[in-house]
């Protein structure tokens, strides 16, 4: 595990953190996590969504709070207070979706707060003379400084944001999701300007989900899981399939009980689809895609973030909008509009941050149960109290709701609780197609169990089930059939069985960067 | 990317308005303001072609006498505006001022001292709310309404009535004006405006608080992860249009050679409607000072207008003002709908 002694090792760390930890609202989210950067060097920062990886540079920005650890800048200890204060310090932050001032001009965006100032104020042709020399080293001589910055295209904003971070000749310099939205040419010219910073001995802590570019970038990588550190790594000792079976992580025993149950019942396919995707995708989301979904099966999407397994599924189920491909619902042609059109074809999702957005916190559990169904009935025909209290019911055993937690506001309930009141909430309007993404993220493992088991017990009822998951054990686990997805594309479709595990999905996805590789070499 | 290539020489780019002539193609930016330039103009030919001696010199110049304080309301304004903000407090400031400048002067207290304590009541008040949106994370309506209520009861604490001004100092100050070319003369209010808008205009462009402030209004969370000081900015902003009012109060107590506990009700919104009709955005982050003083000039035109009409009651102000701005957010809406 301890990496082995390189140059770079001799040269004294620019920032050492020691036990982070971080509190937010009664969770853990990041529990006792070390990290070291040395001049010279390109750590990576891995994990999944969820994973603290944010956070942690939060916890060195200053702008998440630390409950407790230490923080050393040069060996001595610091705490970080602001964004400003640590550009003063010579550490230089590019967040995630780059946080900029859509109407000031792309030069101020790169300088404000460190404008060529005189005596009569902001010498504007020096300002933008910086920006334009910021902005050429990432390739962008053709912007025009004085244009807004809303008049960009989100890879130029991106850039921009980038630009920002290195006018300033940064020690520390810290990418979040920096290629995010960049194509391939723009993302390499990125990695090189990385590169060279990091050979005139700038300190890079680098975060992409992107694996290729990690591995192409990186010296050294950290991975964490839950908001613990799983390993430091140096990037030329690890295995592309170790690493992503360590960011991925593994479960409690207790499920694989649910494992052998599903595989028992294994759904065998009448051929027959319910739900049919031909060449659905939309520029810049997913390639075109075909997936067909059948009553009684459940579908698992696997892929890491990025992959396109969210996008997929919403854009089947008008959540998203395909711009290209057609969508068949018990053979009928289907354009679903939105979810709400979607939803009276008896297709239903549930997103990933249903649980922030979906939940109206001063509702009560009961109230945001109903609350579908309702939508559904339109608001002229009110659900009685009576009938309200039937649906409720209907899901109160199913999901081993507490009876106490239903008329609490629902901002009040744990985690898991609100997941678990969202799903009532789907299932009460009785779909055929259910296509939920990450339900089972941040919550306990009590709560998972649950959740997946009502998954299970809903293929057995006839749905035609998505189960979309970061969690590769849950969907080997749940799944009849396993689509895989890889940077925006589906690469292949498995059957699952008793030889699929999740190292069968991890070689799919670690064979095809290979391949990738040695296109690129 | 390229399309928006405008302003390829000259002043700096974040600057008020180009020169028309020079460019033929217009960033997108100045179009609000040139869409008030327009009315401005359309108003001058309207009631240049309506009425004799309405483009005459004494018409023009009193625009400028006659809304030297809502200018200055409007440039303090502007600043609490293009931080996505707003205050309400103005039109009851700008009362304190004046009674409070009326009674001292009353008083026996010299000009001298009182010139500068009465801006400083402005200030403090502006301070008061800047805290109180920031420290205590009051919405700025919600501060600025009670700082308005607050204001208004200080003045009739001091003086209900009417106070006239004697005070030889502060009326010579009032009518002193110098020649300013042709058969133009500049009074001293119109001269203390203008300086007014100078400094906003300098403080907005050049200095990194005026930028700060725009990227403010652009997003909060932003400038703050762009390491931009934003609380320092969003308090401050707040005492800028404290001092504004204060100054605004004392301008009007020039005017009407008085201070009474009713004046400026309702000013708070004459301010805010020529900041809008300016171009400025009430959800912050694009807009011009310069704009802003258009803004009132429209309004003051408007007002001109009907008085010429002189059949009409001067509601039909309120009337027109309420249709210009309507129209004026709706383009402002259109606008930002194809921008995106």
């Amino acid at each position: 595990m301890t990496p082995a002694a390189g140059p770079a090792d001799r040269a004294a760390p620019v920032v050492e953190m020691y036990g982070i930890t971080v509190e937010r609202s009664g969770v853990l989210v990041l529990d006792d996590v070390d990290l070291t950067l040395r001049p010279g060097e390109v750590h990576a920062l891995m994990g999944e969504n969820g994973a603290g990886k944010s956070t942690l540079i939060g916890a060195l920005t200053g702008t998440v709070p630390i409950r407790s650890g230490d923080v050393l800048v040069d060996g001595e200890p610091r705490t970080p207070e602001s964004v400003a204060r640590s550009r003063a310090e010579g550490i230089a932050t590019v967040f995630q979706e780059s946080r900029l001032s859509p109407h000031l001009t792309v030069a101020e965006n790169v300088m404000i707060g460190h404008e060529v100032r005189r005596w009569y104020g902001i010498d504007w042709a020096r300002t933008r003379e910086h920006a334009s020399a910021a902005l050429a080293t990432l390739g962008l001589e053709d912007v025009d400084p004085r244009a807004p910055l809303e008049a960009l295209s989100p890879a130029t904003k991106q850039l921009v944001a980038v630009a920002r971070a290195i006018v300033l000749e940064p020690r520390v310099l810290v990418l979040d999701e920096p290629t995010s939205s960049l194509d391939e040419a723009e993302a390499a010219r990125l990695l090189g300007v990385v590169r060279r910073l990091r050979d005139q001995g700038v300190a890079v802590l680098f975060v992409s989900h992107f694996l290729e570019q990690v591995f192409e970038v990186s010296d050294r990588m950290t991975v964490l899981r839950g908001g613990r550190v799983v390993g430091e790594f140096r990037t030329a000792e690890v295995e592309r399939a170790e690493l992503i079976s360590k960011m991925i992580g593994e479960d409690i025993d207790a499920l694989q009980a649910l494992r052998s149950q599903r595989l028992a019942h294994h759904y065998a396919g009448s051929g027959e689809a319910t739900l049919r995707a031909t060449s659905v995708g939309r520029r810049g989301t997913l390639e075109p895609t075909d997936v067909d979904l059948s009553r009684g099966e459940v579908v698992g999407f696997a892929g890491l973030r990025g992959s396109g397994r969210t996008e997929l599924g919403r854009l089947m189920s008008g959540v998203e909008r395909p711009d290209s491909g057609e969508l068949w619902l018990d053979g009928v042609r289907v354009q679903l509009r939105t979810p709400g059109a979607a939803l009276r074809h008896r297709i239903a999702m549930s997103s990933e941050n249903l649980r922030e957005d979906g939940i109206v916190a001063g509702l009560t559990a009961r109230e945001n149960i109903v609350l579908a169904l309702q939508a559904l009935r339109g608001w002229s025909r009110p659900l009685s109290r009576g009938e309200q209290d039937a649906v409720v019911d209907t899901y109160l055993d199913a999901l081993r709701l507490s009876p106490d937690d239903l008329d609490r506001p629902a901002g009040e309930l744990s985690g898991g609780t609100q997941q678990k009141v969202l799903l009532a909430r789907l299932l009460a309007t009785r779909p055929h197609v259910l296509i939920l993404d990450e339900p089972t993220r941040g919550i306990d493992i009590g709560a998972k169990l649950d959740i997946q088991r009502r998954v299970a017990a809903l293929a057995g009822d006839g749905v035609a089930v998505v189960f979309i998951s970061s969690q590769l054990e849950e969907v080997v686990r749940l799944a009849d059939r396993i689509v895989v997805l890889k940077d925006r594309e589906k690469i292949g479709e498995l059957s699952n069985g008793p030889g699929v595990t999740v190292d069968t999905i991890v070689e799919m996805i670690a064979a095809e960067l290979d391949e990738l590789d040695d296109e690129g070499s | 990317m390229t399309t928006l290539a405008s302003s390829r020489r000259g002043a700096p780019s974040p600057d008020g308005l180009p020169s028309v002539g020079r460019r033929l193609r217009l960033d997108r930016r100045y179009l609000p303001v040139v869409g008030t330039l327009v009315v401005f103009a359309l108003l001058l030919v309207v009631g240049g072609a309506r009425y004799d001696n309405f483009l005459s010199v004494g018409v023009i110049a009193n625009l400028f006498i006659n809304n030297a304080f809502l200018i200055v309301l409007a440039v303090g304004m502007t600043f609490v505006i293009l931080t996505g903000g707003i205050d309400l407090s103005v039109g009851s400031v700008l009362a304190l001022s004046g009674v409070t400048a009326a009674y001292l002067l009353r008083a026996g207290v010299p000009a001298g001292v009182v010139i500068p304590l009465v801006v400083l009541v402005g200030s403090l008040i502006g301070l008061l709310v800047g805290a109180m949106v920031h420290v205590f994370e009051v919405q700025p309506f919600i501060a600025t309404l009670a700082a308005m209520f607050f204001a208004r009861g200080l003045c009739f604490l001091i003086a209900p009535e009417s106070i006239p001004i004697d005070d030889e100092t502060f009326v010579a100050l009032a009518s002193w004006d110098t020649w300013a070319g042709g058969q133009w003369r500049l009074t001293s209010s119109v001269m203390i405006a203008l300086a007014v808008v100078a400094v906003a205009f300098y403080l907005l462009h050049y200095t990194q608080f005026g930028r700060t402030v725009y990227a403010i209004g652009g997003g909060e969370q932003s400038a703050r992860l762009m390491g931009l000081p934003v609380a320092r900015t969003k308090v401050l902003v707040y005492v800028i249009s404290g001092t504004c009012a204060g100054l605004g109060g004392l301008l009007f107590a020039m005017f009407s050679r008085s201070g009474y506990s009713l004046t400026g009700v309702g000013m708070e919104l004459d301010a805010i409607a020529a900041v809008v009709i300016g171009g400025t955005l009430l959800t912050g982050g694009t807009g011009f000072v310069l704009g802003s003083v258009l803004g009132v000039l429209v309004l003051g035109l408007i007002q001109t207008i009907v008085t010429f009409e002189g059949t009409l009651s001067s509601w039909w102000t309120k009337i027109v003002i309420g249709a210009l701005l309507l129209v004026f957010v709706v383009l402002q809406r259109l606008l930002a709908l194809r921008r995106s």
